[in-house]
């Protein structure tokens, strides 16, 4: 944007705030080596019956860095963030054409079996959701436990792990035999954090993990984002602009069901390419 | 307003608030006057005795319905044996994988089914169990009255039931323990055992206690299945004697000695009934 907007326009400067010193204090770790790609998105359409809800979508998500989904209520991004574990054909009538490649491979080729897609792209939710007849142990555990694993030395150490890892270890460790429900809402969605990386999936999904939370949580939560970025790719969906301004690299502007514009997060915030785009970061709708 | 007008509406609200209490008493009151008298009739004749020895031979004072209160016991258990996996797993079937068509009908008939007289059910039992007959040109089943063929009509009486009950308690696990399930890449079954069952597990114990205390008391089915017996039953594949039963022929027999015995079986068959309600109630109370 340059400095001869009219004044009254508040431009997206103001909405970029600076990350937490623990991104800057982990070294100069780039976003993601030389370019590796999560996720090959190629003319992606969706439809739930007759609607249709992503349009003509073409997308490559790198790997190991925070990729932020923006955009208004409506616009696509949940759907666009549940095609990534084959989450949105649990809705009857969901179809879609294109292709999306995890790392190379066909997440949708016909012999690809769901389940296994989904135990390498692990998803959080936006309510939390521990199951309640499972204690945090279990919880934390529990994709493991009932994908056959056994080993109690190895479950011990990945719930130590995953818990430290959540930022939640100290807060628990005395605890662990709690039901998973005796938490407050931003732990038990820190839990739900730490049940996802449990089962170590390669990319994390969260969609709008904070909505639900108050800014203390919140900022806890994305304290943790910064933490995870360093192993995992996440892509996060969120309607706060300021918070994808906050945790992510990169960020893609959807609206009514099409990209619009993909790209470094300051480039989108500060110098947006289509109008659109400029539109929404500015606050002009939302 | 005036003030007289004010003072017609609150005689009218007291009148009506006394309507209410005393349409409540009345409900209560002849479930309280028969409590009560089974209580006095039967108290005097339930002992030990009567939990443990068989019937004393016609006319004879003494003796107990031992072998009725077991039996009946035992015919709840094949009942729960043959009903409960059917009704459970059905309920599964309605609430986890089926289409809203093929779940309209099925509901539709378990409805209609609920809806049977019970003497239909222990007609179907005693054509399938008591009539003899030869499957594949070896096996022989029936050909008698027996428990298996009382548990078999009780269990007929259990299934719609037990369907039904599971169903609605399986729809109320919120569908996100299912999406949390699924995003971390359980199979779809391990999913619906063990978090959308486990999750459930109280209310599905309260629909099959229910069940039971629906079916403790029944009595017509197992007239031509069960059939009775005046001693202890040696085996399943024999005539067995059950509480409702022996009350039944107590009562119109005779014997003043069995009509008391008639009054003590009815007030330990209320008593497993009440016991089976207390569990209801214990289990579904509010926690905190």
């Amino acid at each position: 944007m340059s400095a001869s907007e009219p004044s009254g326009v508040e431009t997206p400067h103001s909405i970029v705030t600076k990350k937490p010193e623990v991104a800057a204090s982990s070294g100069a770790v780039p976003a993601a080596g030389p370019e590796e790609i999560a996720f090959d998105i190629r003319g992606l359409n969706i439809y739930y019956g007759a609607h249709h809800a992503i349009k003509d979508v073409t997308l490559q998500i790198p790997a190991r860095s925070v990729t932020a989904i923006i955009g208004p209520s409506g616009c696509g991004k949940s759907t666009m963030l549940r095609s990534l574990n084959r989450m949105h054909e649990l809705t009857p009538g969901a179809r879609h054409t294109g292709t999306i490649l995890m790392k190379n491979q066909d997440l949708y080729a016909p012999g690809v079996d769901p389940t296994l897609v989904r135990r390498r792209v692990g998803m959080v939710f936006q309510k939390s959701n521990p199951f309640p007849t499972l204690t945090i142990a279990e919880n934390v555990l529990v994709g493991l436990r009932l994908n056959g694993v056994r080993d109690k030395i190895f479950l011990g150490r990945r719930l130590e792990e995953s818990l430290r890892m959540a930022a939640l270890w100290e807060e628990v460790k005395e605890h662990l035999h709690r039901p998973g429900t005796s938490l407050s809402g931003g732990q038990q969605q820190r839990l739900c954090i730490a049940r996802a990386i449990a089962n170590r999936p390669e990319i994390l999904l969260m969609d709008e993990p904070c909505s639900a939370l108050d800014p203390i949580a919140t900022g806890k939560v994305e304290e943790l984002i910064h933490e995870l970025r360093r192993e995992y790719t996440i892509v996060i969906v969120t309607h706060n602009m300021q918070q994808a301004a906050r945790v992510s690299d990169r960020t893609a502007f959807m609206y009514m069901g099409k990209l619009v514009e993909f790209g470094g997060t300051e480039q989108i915030f500060m110098n947006p390419k289509d109008p659109q785009t400029e539109a929404y970061v500015s606050g002009r709708f939302g | 307003m005036s003030l007289a007008y004010d003072r017609y509406r609150k005689i009218k609200s007291t009148f009506m608030s006394a309507l209410s209490v005393l349409c409540a008493f009345v409900v209560v009151l002849p479930l309280g006057l028969v409590l009560y008298y089974l209580l006095y009739k039967g108290i005097g004749s339930v002992n030990w005795a009567f939990f443990t020895q068989l019937p004393a031979p016609e006319g004879e004072s003494g003796g107990g319905m031992g072998n009725a209160i077991l039996g009946s016991l035992e015919l709840m258990g094949l009942a729960l044996l043959f009903g409960m996996p059917i009704g459970l797993l059905g309920g599964v079937y309605l609430s986890e994988y089926g289409s809203e068509r093929i779940n309209f009908w099925i509901r539709f008939g378990a409805d209609v089914l609920n809806g049977v007289p019970s003497i239909v059910w222990g007609m179907v039992a005693y054509e399938l169990a008591v009539m003899p007959h030869t499957l594949l040109g070896f096996i022989h089943i029936g050909g008698g009255f027996s428990a298996y063929a009382g548990g078999l009509a009780l269990g007929f009486i259990m299934i719609p039931l037990v369907l039904r009950t599971t169903e609605e308690v399986l729809v109320l696990v919120p569908a996100a323990f299912r999406e949390a399930g699924l995003a971390l890449g359980i199979p779809r079954w391990k999913i619906t055992v063990f978090i959308v069952l486990r999750t459930a597990i109280k209310g599905l114990v309260t629909g099959v206690l229910l069940a039971l205390g629906r079916i403790a008391g029944e009595t017509a089915p197992l007239m031509f299945t069960a059939f009775g017996n005046l001693q202890w039953s040696h085996g399943l594949n024999q005539p067995i004697a059950a509480l409702p039963l022996q009350i039944f022929s107590y009562a119109i027999s005779p014997y003043d000695e069995w009509h008391r015995q008639a009054w003590a079986g009815a007030l330990v068959l209320i008593f497993i009934v009440f016991c089976l309600s207390l569990s209801v109630r214990f289990l579904s109370r509010e926690r905190k």
